[in-house]
């Protein structure tokens, strides 16, 4: 079997005597169910209405995150806060965050194991496998069914493994290549099967941007996301407390559906261009561009080290008169982290807003939304028509370097300009 | 049977446009429904309830909210025909019962056709055009003919 593969063996729970291979259904029970505020609320009526449960089957497996429309943004998003407060203490969960994350950042910083299968109620949920855990999105109503009965079904994906070599030049980070590989496999290139990273490009990486590019596997219709925990992943988790996990690898036998290489040495940076995540081109092709908002945050790249990149490229100098840079930090830790090395007060100085940690600008629920005819240039994961307000405006999705090089012309620029 | 007509979207339809996510927190599914595909003229003008989605590949990508197939439902969506699906979107329809057909060919029905769907057929009545549906597996057909996952569960 293929570490995939082996993973969900181990979570099981219908006698499949340890083996399973693709195309499988196999009843598992997930280490933990994550649901937010979007779609939380939605969970919990199937769980009481329409399931007629009473408690959950697990508290200590459940995790509630408050991101989406935090703090509360109206009286509807108020009252969706305070069905999940009410049913999170009726229920007794332990693990409740309101206001201080991205769920995707929080379960991150706070909970994923190595070699756990994790379910959650956002898209985004992929993300794990940056610390090499299996996890998945899925809607209210499975979520409300694994509350209740601490199962799941799943159908055994094919993998595809990606492997990555060469240098990393300046400039050049994950983001570009998530983009690159969403842009060559299309936004449905990869449904249904597992995306493994892998290669000294990979190992390279610091674990903020395996996030990055983990995160992103959906938007080429990936199951699920996974990198062979290594010495990185260790570090980060001794200092997280969480030292102690399973290690899964493949077996001598381990099957992939197709293999695919990258050199990252001859990568640029890259942009996906309005309407569809697979719009991917090189910068080039958009340098010059004019932009209204910059957006530096979302699960996919506001950690620390994305504001970092950003402070310095944008350390002295000021955002172009005419547009404006929201800065939101993934978490309170990230914000904290930010605030300590001085790289908070860069972004301030070069006349960054800096919005209370959540989801914020990702899409149009809270604040930086935009206005007809507006153009966004963001580190976020989606440029849907319509994502972040009017449908007449339009997103450009890129790295943090090319957002903070771009924020200083007001129009999209080459990070290498800067950075050499 | 389900017989109606056909609302015709493209490529690559995302969960956003058939439910933006500033509308989520509304407090119940019919109070989200009338914000259905928002921005898709051609969707207010033509439904009624009764008609039928039809769209390329890749229908329902990017989030996982069951808000969009349960707005669809509410409406009185009759079934969803598309050359294919996103992975959640079509799970979550499962749950809810919302009735999903994939027609490699999907491309090739044009807007305001009255479709017949039957078995594993679907004919257009306007063009007298037959096309082929991929068949569920078995173990997703039980949870549609049990009525959704929920049901499904109570009957075991």
């Amino acid at each position: 079997m293929n570490v995939i593969e082996k993973i969900l063996a181990a979570h099981c729970s219908n006698g499949s005597q340890g083996h399973v291979r693709p195309g499988m259904i196999v009843e598992i029970a997930p280490d933990l169910t994550m649901a937010n505020d979007a779609t939380a609320v939605l969970a919990i009526d199937v769980f009481k209405h329409k399931l007629q449960a009473e408690n959950v089957h697990d508290p200590a497996r459940v995790v509630f995150i408050m991101d989406h429309y935090t703090p509360s943004c109206s009286i509807d998003a108020a009252d969706t806060h305070q069905a999940m407060r009410a049913f999170a203490r009726e229920q007794q969960l332990p693990f409740v965050y309101d206001g201080i994350g991205v769920c995707h950042q929080l379960m991150m910083e706070r909970h994923v194991r190595p070699g756990q299968l994790i379910i959650g109620a956002d898209s985004h949920t992929c993300n794990y496998g940056a610390l090499g855990a299996l996890s998945t999105g899925m809607g209210s109503t499975d979520v409300a069914v694994a509350w209740r009965t601490g199962r799941s079904w799943m159908k055994v994906p094919e993998a595809i493994r990606i492997e990555v070599s060469g240098a990393w030049p300046a400039g050049v980070c994950a983001k570009d290549l998530i983009l690159r590989i969403v842009g060559d496999l299309t936004t449905s290139g990869a449904t249904y099967q597992a995306m493994v990273f892998a290669g000294p490009a990979i190992r390279a990486l610091g674990i903020s941007e395996r996030m990055t590019l983990c995160n992103m596997v959906i938007e080429a219709g990936a199951k699920f996301s996974y990198i062979q925990p290594d010495d990185k992943t260790a570090a980060f988790l001794r200092a997280a407390g969480r030292p102690d996990y399973p290690v899964f690898d493949d077996d001598a036998d381990a099957v992939y559906a197709r293999t695919l290489t990258y050199d990252v040495g001859s990568l640029e940076p890259q942009i996906a261009c309005p309407g569809s995540v697979d719009n991917v081109h090189p910068i080039g092709a958009a340098e010059g561009i004019a932009i209204d908002e910059f957006f530096l945050g979302a699960c996919t790249n506001g950690r620390y080290e994305d504001l970092e990149i950003a402070a310095q490229i944008l350390r002295g100098k000021e955002v172009a008169a005419g547009s404006r840079l929201l800065v939101t930090p993934a978490s309170r830790d990230v914000l904290l982290s930010a605030m300590a090395s001085g790289v908070l007060a860069t972004l301030i100085e070069s006349g960054a807003m800096i919005a209370n940690p959540g989801c914020s600008a990702c899409f149009g629920g809270t604040g930086g939304i935009l206005g007809k005819n507006e153009k966004l240039l963001t580190t976020a994961n989606r440029n849907f028509k319509g994502r972040v307000g009017s449908p007449d405006s339009e997103i450009f999705l890129a790295s943090p370097a090319v957002v903070a090089a771009s924020a200083i012309t007001g129009r999209i620029t080459d990070p290498r300009r800067i950075l050499q | 049977m389900i017989t109606g007509k056909s609302i015709v979207f493209g490529d690559n339809i995302d969960t956003d446009q058939i439910i933006g996510a500033h509308h989520l927190t509304r407090p119940s599914i019919a109070a989200m429904a009338p914000y259905s595909f928002e921005h898709h003229d051609h969707f207010r003008r033509d439904f009624a309830p009764g008609d039928i989605v039809v769209a390329g590949r890749n229908f329902g990508c990017g989030s996982s909210r069951e808000q969009a197939p349960a707005v669809l439902k509410e409406l009185g969506v009759a079934a969803v025909v598309a050359a294919s699906f996103a992975r959640i979107f079509f799970r979550n329809s499962i749950n809810l019962g919302l009735t999903l057909i994939e027609c490699p060919e999907a491309g090739k029905i044009r807007p305001l056709e009255r479709l017949e769907i039957e078995g594993d057929s679907l004919l257009s009545l306007t063009t007298g055009r037959r096309f082929r549906i991929v068949p569920l597996p078995p173990f997703i057909q039980a949870f549609l003919d049990n009525g959704g996952v929920v049901a499904h569960l109570r009957t075991r």
